[in-house]
């Protein structure tokens, strides 16, 4: 029975690699994620089948099963339901569930664990702890990104949090040495409460633009949390998987960091250098408005045509007729190109989800760094949605709180058109250099409605 | 010390799983990161099998416990199938568009 149950999570690691190996090639991403939940489910299955070996009362049983059967129907609805830009809310949600189950498994095991060494005490509360970080900051990340969360910086809270931190190692490694006088289930639910608000302490001074990285770190901690059951329960499997997802959203992390040429202890401590931007508020900007018709008769004129789309062009749920555009210039022999920043939208890649929705041609996408050497070439560039990713200030201007961000290089195109509902400033709360550049047109008024406007013109000509 | 050498293996495998996890996704193209996170978190949904083991070793009147085991096996199955569900629909997208 044992080898049986061995080999099944053998088998079941080996599916999460090759599903995480082919989910990093486009062509077989799909299969890799039939893989690695193929690999799931039997785990899952293994496991009661396993462990159910001798008489087991039927309640556990009717309560295992009937947990499976909800939890899929929900995450099934969930998943369904969602809109493709509040995607990255959803992601985070799920990795608070799975937090906030690692952080429950070490509160049971506490309660009913007798007899543990005091090194698996330790991997109990330390699994718990992070379970507990994962599944409070994720929530936070949730309530940021939708924006009901403002950015909270002050130093009071900085001391706090670092006093949550302090305490917790120092109950990590007290209780299982027994000097503190609480017994061991006591102490577990003090570290949990502390680990729970140290996880909003967390994540609250980070600002919102750095949300994805926020998130893709709290996914590897949840991995960490699950290695850690693994190593409580002597589980293969868990181990595994917790430590292969740990380690894959570390790098991913870091990955995403160097994207935004931001360094991760800077997104920690949730220095965005606010100071020395507000300078530049006071100033006001030479702005150059233009109109749908002018925009569409200059399209008409253009034969390389750059489209840079941000989340506003999402949120406006302006990429359908992004395509019937495309298709509009097409017909006329213009030279579309989407050029995608790597942190387009909330979360990276979550652009090019968005694009596909809309069946917009995967070779048209242009990713930054393979034409940003060449973006003189294009002799029109429309900015959809999209602010401080083309704030030339991110190259130019080494005051700016963006500085040394990279950009998409919108302004060496000889002519661009910014789409903007407003005057307001983008996430980083940066004044865009490149509206004061000759060439950039502003075009005021709602994504959507300003496309439809143009696309109507281009049909008359 | 000597509890290292005690669990040299486990330390082995503790190595070669960072090591794994590391190499197998540090060739992936921007594009597919939102899905791979995805698809990383779905993984670590493997919590479940925990609550698994736990809900099977709980004695059926211990109700606290069964309680919170159960709530535990709801929440990492949604991690789950919410997590595969969620990536299978992205990856759909990215297909349909030839």
């Amino acid at each position: 029975m044992l080898a049986v149950l061995e080999t099944t999570y053998f088998l079941s690691i080996l599916s999460f690699l090759g599903g995480l190996k082919f989910l990093s090639s486009p062509k077989r991403a799909k299969l890799g994620n039939t893989l690695a939940a193929a690999g799931m489910v039997l785990a899952l299955v293994a496991s009661i089948v396993a462990f159910s070996a001798d008489a087991l009362p039927r309640l556990n049983l009717i309560l295992i099963a009937s947990m499976l059967v909800l939890g899929t129907f929900l995450g099934r609805i969930m998943s369904q339901k969602v809109e493709m830009t509040k995607m990255p809310q959803l992601v985070s949600f799920f990795n608070a569930t799975g937090g906030a189950c690692a952080m429950l498994i070490g509160v049971v095991e506490a309660n009913q664990g007798t007899g543990l060494t005091w090194v698996q005490e330790s991997v109990l509360l330390i699994g718990s702890a992070t379970g507990a970080i994962a599944a409070s900051g994720s929530i936070i990340a949730l309530r940021k990104l939708s924006g009901k969360l403002k950015d909270r910086r002050s130093i009071g809270l900085q001391v706090l949090s670092k006093l949550f931190v302090l305490s917790l190692i120092a109950l990590v490694v007290l209780i299982p040495l027994d000097v503190i006088g609480l017994s061991f289930f006591q102490g577990t639910l003090i570290v949990v409460g502390i680990a729970l608000v140290y996880g909003v302490l967390f994540v609250l001074p980070i600002g919102g633009a750095d949300m994805p990285v926020v998130i893709s770190l709290l996914n590897a901690v949840t991995g960490i949390a699950t290695a850690l059951a693994g190593a409580l329960y002597n589980n293969k499997v868990m181990l595994a998987g917790g430590i292969i997802v740990g380690a894959a959203g570390i790098i991913l992390t870091i990955m995403m960091c160097r994207a935004m040429n931001r360094s991760l202890l800077k997104v920690l401590t949730g220095s965005f250098n606010v100071g020395s931007g507000t300078k530049n508020d006071s100033r006001e900007q030479n702005i150059i408005q233009t109109n749908v018709s002018e925009t569409a008769l200059q399209l008409t004129h253009a034969t390389r045509i750059a489209i840079i789309p941000g989340y506003g062009l999402a949120v406006a749920q302006a990429q359908h007729l992004c395509k019937q555009l495309e298709k509009l210039l097409h017909q006329r022999g213009t030279v579309v190109h989407y050029i995608i920043h790597p942190v387009a939208g909330r979360m990276p890649g979550h652009m090019n989800v968005l694009l596909a929705e809309a069946n917009i041609d995967y070779e048209l996408l242009k990713e930054m760094d393979e034409v940003n050497d060449e973006m003189s070439t294009y002799d029109m560039a429309l900015v959809i949605g999209a602010n401080d990713v083309v704030n030339p200030a991110a190259e130019e201007d080494d005051d700016s709180p963006i500085y040394g961000m990279p950009i998409i290089r919108a302004h060496e195109c000889s002519s661009t058109v910014v789409f903007k509902r407003g005057m307001s400033k983008g996430y980083a709360g940066v004044p865009n250099k490149l509206f004061e550049h000759k060439g950039c047109k502003l075009l005021f008024g709602d994504a959507k409605t300003s496309l439809q406007e143009i696309i109507n013109e281009l049909k008359l000509v | 010390m000597n509890f290292i050498l005690e669990n040299l293996s486990e330390v082995y495998f503790i190595c070669f799983c960072i090591l794994i996890g590391v190499e197998v996704i540090a060739n992936v193209p921007a594009i597919l990161h939102t899905p791979l996170m995805s698809g990383a978190n779905a993984i670590s949904g493997i919590i479940a099998v925990g609550a698994i083991i736990l809900l099977l070793q709980t004695p059926p009147t211990d109700y606290l416990n069964l309680a919170l085991g159960s709530l535990a096996l709801l929440l990492g199955t949604t991690n789950v199938a919410g997590g595969f569900f969620v990536t299978h629909r992205m990856l759909a997208m990215f297909n349909s568009k030839k």
